[in-house]
């Protein structure tokens, strides 16, 4: 039986994405069987940033609309044999995902997967629902600023009433916060909201913090999942967020302003 | 989408709404005394329901010009749904306006309207009306123990609510009774929404972004420098909301 977790935030472009490529492509580097889906149909961007634009026939929708086997939708990724994915459908409307239709493809994968991990689109329309509806665990990723807080703390809210746990009355959807963009100089200038302030606002257990990078840019452009660039603070950040929601006690890393010399200033990540 | 799937469901579910009760069918003084209050608070009339209520206008305003009073409410940010009471002739005339006529409902709550006064300066005379005793003795008490999020809402009916977890920024507490609140808060805070005056607010720290006692509220920018962050209650005293420190 599969454990689904869903990447989520209400804000956009605070690193969702990125996040479910990066713990997908971590899980599976470990051995768990995963499988990422795409849930955001008509801007679907998960194939880039896991580098398999170029593979895609059939997609999501296609699945649910029953156009399509599950199987052949399916890609499986090129450097890692346990992980796959299900990209989102850019074609069409975001009201093509239906309940019923998720969940029976939640179903069939859970009896083939180990990890489930849903890339919830932007917002709390129908499409956020979708991705958080069959949700076992939620990883809340969020930057350190006062308006992505808010927009946490409204899903987080969403989560707790709307969920198929919350309305089954079944034990809660386990709750994890996720830290992004984060850079302790801007921190300590005081320019951006600390670790402590986003975590006394949104009383959420610390997944992990992740450095501001720009290996996460440099790994999107090229479609590769950060966490396999072992050499950057956020790919290493990355490995150390699976690692913990596998139940490992790793100490934080990354708060603090390192002092860098000329040559980490230029080409550092 | 499938055909098989509902198009919607009907329910019929209860809401509180602002209320604003007409003493007088001078519409450029209802304008004047409710522009003042919308000043005090313009982020919690903006886009809010209204219902005029038409039952304590004296006997010699049989004609109320509701183009008018639609017109000057929602010039100031708020939504007129529907007026209650009134003569057939007055209930024509917010007909025409496209307002609901609402039921009256104080057959069934003799506390609710009678003990709800408009907020603000109209509802000086509305004071004189009030019954002098509260409810009897309230239902069972709420206890919450999880988060209360940004835009989720917690409604103790009949009771006190009792919050053991973070309150957020743009979460509602509401209960009929009094509310304590153990935690850091953040949110809105509104006790005895149903006209009980001895509802008390409690918390460990003021941050809440609105206290209100039976609608008689108060925004953060109006508490009083030394009370904020501070262990303080919140009550009616003699028609006025008081805030002091425990």
């Amino acid at each position: 039986m599969a454990r689904t977790i869903v990447i989520t935030s209400g804000k956009g472009g605070v690193g969702k994405t990125t996040t479910a490529a990066a713990v997908g492509m971590g899980l599976a580097l470990r051995g768990n069987r995963t499988v990422v889906i795409d849930f955001d149909v008509g801007l679907r961007n998960l194939d880039l940033i896991m580098g398999c634009e170029r593979r895609v026939v059939y997609d999501f929708v296609n699945v649910i609309n029953g156009e399509a086997r599950l199987n052949q939708a399916l890609i499986r990724d090129k450097r890692c044999e346990d992980l796959y994915i299900l990209p989102a459908s850019q074609t069409k409307e975001k009201e093509a995902l239906t309940k019923e239709g998720v969940g029976q493809i939640i179903h069939e994968l859970s009896e083939h997967y180990d990890y489930i991990v849903c890339d919830s689109p932007a917002g709390i329309e129908h499409g956020a629902y979708m991705a958080m509806y069959y949700a076992d665990d939620a990883v809340v990723v969020t930057n350190p600023e006062v308006s992505s807080v808010r927009d946490s703390d409204r899903m987080l809210g969403i989560l707790s009433s709307k969920s198929k746990r919350a309305e089954n009355d079944e034990e809660p959807v386990r709750e994890f916060l996720l830290l992004t963009r984060y850079n302790p100089a801007r921190v300590e200038a005081g320019e951006m909201l600390s670790v402590g302030d986003v975590q006394e606002i949104l009383a959420l257990d610390l997944l992990g913090v992740i450095p501001e990078s720009t290996a996460v840019l440099n790994a999107s452009n090229s479609g590769i999942p950060v966490v396999l660039d072992q050499n950057s603070e956020a790919g290493q950040a990355y490995a150390d967020v699976v690692g913990r929601y596998l139940g490992e006690d790793l100490p934080h890393r990354f708060l603090e302003v390192q002092k860098k010399g000329l040559f980490d200033r230029l080409f550092g990540g | 989408m499938p055909s098989d799937q509902k198009p919607f469901e009907l329910k019929a579910d209860s809401f509180s709404f602002p209320t604003l009760y007409l003493l007088s069918n001078d519409i450029d003084a209802i304008n004047e005394s409710l522009e003042r209050q919308v000043a005090k608070a313009p982020g919690f009339f903006l886009h809010a329901p209204l219902v005029f209520d038409l039952s304590r206008l004296p006997q010699a305003c049989t004609e109320v010009d509701f183009p008018m009073l639609v017109g000057m409410t929602r010039g100031q940010g708020m939504t007129p749904i529907g007026v209650r009471g009134g003569t057939p002739l007055q209930q024509e005339g917010a007909r025409l306006m496209e307002l609901a006529i609402l039921g009256d409902s104080r057959g069934e709550n003799p506390k609710r309207t009678a003990k709800k006064p408009a907020r603000g300066d109209a509802s000086e005379e509305a004071r004189q009306q009030q019954r002098g005793e509260t409810a009897a003795a309230p239902a069972e008490s709420k206890i919450i123990t999880r988060p209360v999020r940004s835009g989720q809402k917690v409604y103790a009916a009949g009771g006190d609510l009792i919050v053991l977890a973070p309150v957020s920024s743009g979460a509602e507490l509401m209960a009929d009774g009094s509310i304590h609140i153990y935690a850091p808060l953040r949110g809105r805070v509104l006790a005895g929404v149903k006209g009980n005056e001895k509802a008390r607010i409690f918390c460990q720290n003021l941050g809440a972004e609105l206290v209100s006692v039976t609608g008689r509220y108060m925004i953060s920018e109006d508490y009083p420098e030394s009370l904020i962050g501070k262990s303080v209650q919140v009550y009616l005293s003699e028609d006025h909301l008081k805030i002091e420190s425990l």
